[in-house]
């Protein structure tokens, strides 16, 4: 509710109509509405935890209990409240990032998600930089030679990474590069010889082996991540390749570009001097927003390779009906998502002078 | 909508009807609209490629016990993994089930899902847009704060969350569906209303005494139907795979039914010695969902030119 109240202070700072400059003012709304986003998102997943089926009490307890265990725990858990204290609880318990006790591993939620978080920020990081890193030339490429062989191949990867289940890919990548050419590692973050190895750092393998200097195991640990993390990253360079693509053929079609042109730029110092810094914001738009898109597709992927993170957290927890851990996952991917976006906003506002 | 095949001598009264350059009468302009844009949906091969293979998969789930050569439930664990032949086109899954005649059965339960989760969110998508476009104030507020909030979360977490409430199984799948895919369309509707509202026809229509409700659904909905109907179709393709993930997960169509994604997830334990019972699913996924944005790109040059 603070920020709420911080947000709308921000936004309702009328007096200051002279002082500060609009895009602060406009900053201010976009907190402002970030707030009741936020507080929606708290309410929509409330509300998702109360359709539940399932007795709560029976869930937590199991059915053979006695009256008075099953009445005591009926009250612990607060359903003999109305829902509107119910609710004020729950958000009480957000704002702590205490979202209850997770059934399947008997630990607190928050605790659960901290565990599995830094393995998929690890696998959504190393395919959003393979994704970007391929999918912003091939977008530039294909809009610089348009309706050439290039554009053509650049759309139809573009077309079946936006149609192809990564779970699916995931399956066939590693009949192909694992079981059968033996090239990268099998499911799982890292062999089983080297799972207790390792003092957990900074709980990212990839930097904790190579903090404790320890090659082999980064080799193995790089082995078992660029799979999954090259199909995750599939769907987000036909993602980033499209957008940076229309994007670029927007630009390259304005004066400045013939202006440059004419005075004797080549065409790729063009491109990428001039037309390119127009659209570096949009682009690093898109590259936010894939990233939070790589959230989703992670819960089908992690669930293909084993990968013990977030998303193969929340779907053990889905088939469980454990809906504390669902709505605490729920929760956080929306609060994510709408940071991200909130953040892409004010890159928007503060380094494009055209919105100003 | 093609033009019906018809024999010589009507084909060329019928051109001639449609290229008449003053329509006699409203059926006669909207057929004449409607074969423009079959004219120029037919230049576009990669949008007509598409349109074929969804009319090939609706004829197969439509005539699908014609087509299916064994019956999808009778297990055989005699015949247990047979390689694709002549008997089994596509092998045998895990109980000796026929993979291709499951196949074809399955057509029929993702385009079930595809239908009924656009029939769904495309109408409640539409009113709640255009409401909240043409009423403006409070109303568009609040509407579009709702929209926003479920635009928040990635729709497949959206509608695991719902699953997981509402319980596993393929009718649940279908609503949570819905309800993540509704608040794109209500975006989408509500920006056309922006500027359909300031129209002189709009003013004319209000001047004569119509009410906001008629003026809603009777002149701002149409208008936006063309654009809804681009993205509903490119939304298809997302929705297909969405279905087949859940169904992957054990979240939406559960066993013994043929859904794409099911067959896939039980297919996913013999991947490495029997890789087409995964993989020929997976397949038949993506050549559908493909299928659908090919062809929604190709719509949208058509009726949504300025997108194009």
């Amino acid at each position: 509710m603070s920020r709420t109240a911080i947000a709308a202070s921000g936004h309702s700072s009328d007096p200051g109509r002279t002082i500060f400059p609009s895009w602060l003012k406009a900053s201010g709304r976009t907190l402002a509405s970030f707030a009741v986003t936020l507080l929606g998102l708290a309410a929509l997943t409330f509300f998702i935890g109360r359709l539940l089926p399932l007795d709560p009490v029976v869930a937590v307890l199991g059915d053979n209990v006695t009256q008075e265990a099953y009445q005591a725990m009926y009250k612990q858990l607060g359903l003999d409240q109305p829902l509107y204290v119910q609710f004020g609880r729950y958000i009480w318990g957000v704002l702590h990032l205490d979202f209850g006790m997770a059934l399947t591993t008997g630990k607190p939620v928050m605790a659960d998600i901290a565990r599995v978080f830094p393995a998929t920020i690890e696998l959504a990081s190393v395919a959003i930089v393979i994704g970007t890193s391929l999918g912003i030339p091939l977008g530039v490429l294909s809009a610089m030679y348009r309706g050439s062989w290039l554009d053509q191949i650049v759309r139809v990867v573009g077309l079946i990474g936006y149609s192809a289940p990564n779970f699916w890919l995931g399956l066939m990548g590693l009949v192909l590069f694992y079981a059968t050419l033996g090239w990268v590692g099998g499911p799982g973050r890292i062999d089983f010889t080297y799972e207790f190895d390792l003092e957990p750092v900074t709980g990212f393998l990839l930097i904790d082996s190579l903090l404790a200097g320890n090659w082999e195991m980064f080799g193995n640990a790089v082995s078992h991540i660029i799979l999954p993390a090259s199909i995750l990253a599939f769907s987000s360079l036909a993602y980033i390749s499209r957008m940076t693509r229309s994007f670029m053929m927007e630009q390259l079609s304005q004066e400045y570009v013939v202006t440059a042109r004419v005075k004797g730029l080549s065409w790729a110092r063009t491109v990428w001097g001039h037309a390119f810094r127009n659209i570096a914001v949009q682009v690093v738009t898109v590259v936010a927003l894939s990233y939070a898109f790589l959230l989703e597709g992670a819960v089908l992927t992690e669930t293909v390779f084993a990968w013990p993170g977030f998303g193969r957290y929340l779907t053990n927890a889905l088939l469980a009906g454990d809906m504390n851990a669902v709505v605490g996952c729920t929760l956080l991917v929306g609060v994510i998502f709408v940071t991200l976006n909130l953040l892409c906003d004010l890159l928007y506002r503060v380094f494009d002078p055209r919105t100003r | 909508m093609a033009p019906q095949p018809i024999d010589q001598a009507g084909a060329q009264g019928l051109k001639a009807w449609l290229a008449a350059p003053v329509p006699s009468s409203p059926f006669q302009a909207r057929m004449q609209q409607l074969s423009l844009k079959w004219w120029r949906l037919k230049a576009n091969p990669a949008a007509l490629f598409g349109l074929a293979i969804i009319v090939l998969i609706a004829l197969t789930a439509l005539f699908a016990p014609l087509i299916a050569t064994h019956d999808i439930y009778a297990q055989d664990l005699t015949m247990r993994l047979q390689r694709p032949s002549a008997a089994h086109w596509f092998g045998t899954d895990e109980l000796g089930r026929d993979i291709f005649s499951r196949l074809v059965f399955g057509a029929r339960i993702t385009l079930y899902i595809a239908l009924l989760t656009a029939v769904i969110a495309a109408p409640l998508g539409l009113i709640v847009g255009t409401t909240s476009g043409y009423l403006g104030g409070w109303v568009d507020t609040v509407l579009m704060r709702i929209v926003d909030i479920f635009l928040a979360f990635p729709s497949l977490v959206l509608a695991l969350a719902f699953v997981a409430a509402l319980g596993p199984g393929i009718d649940h799948a279908i609503i949570a569906i819905a309800l993540a895919a509704w608040p794109p369309i209500a975006r989408l509707a509500r920006a056309e209303t922006l500027s359909i509202r300031k129209s002189d026809y709009i003013a004319a229509v209000r001047l004569q005494g119509a009410s906001p409700l008629r003026i809603i659904l009777g002149h701002v909905v149409p208008m936006c139907i063309p654009s809804v109907v681009v993205r509903i179709t490119l939304n298809m393709a997302s929705i297909i795979l969405t279905a087949a993930g859940l169904g992957f997960l054990g979240l939406g169509a559960q066993p013994p039914s043929p859904e794409w994604g099911a067959m896939l997830a039980s297919g996913r334990e013999f991947i490495l010695t029997n890789g087409w019972i995964a993989g020929i699913p997976g397949l038949a996924i993506l050549v559908t969902s493909l299928a659908f944005n090919l062809f929604g790109d190709g719509l949208r040059d058509i009726l949504d030119p300025r997108h194009g």
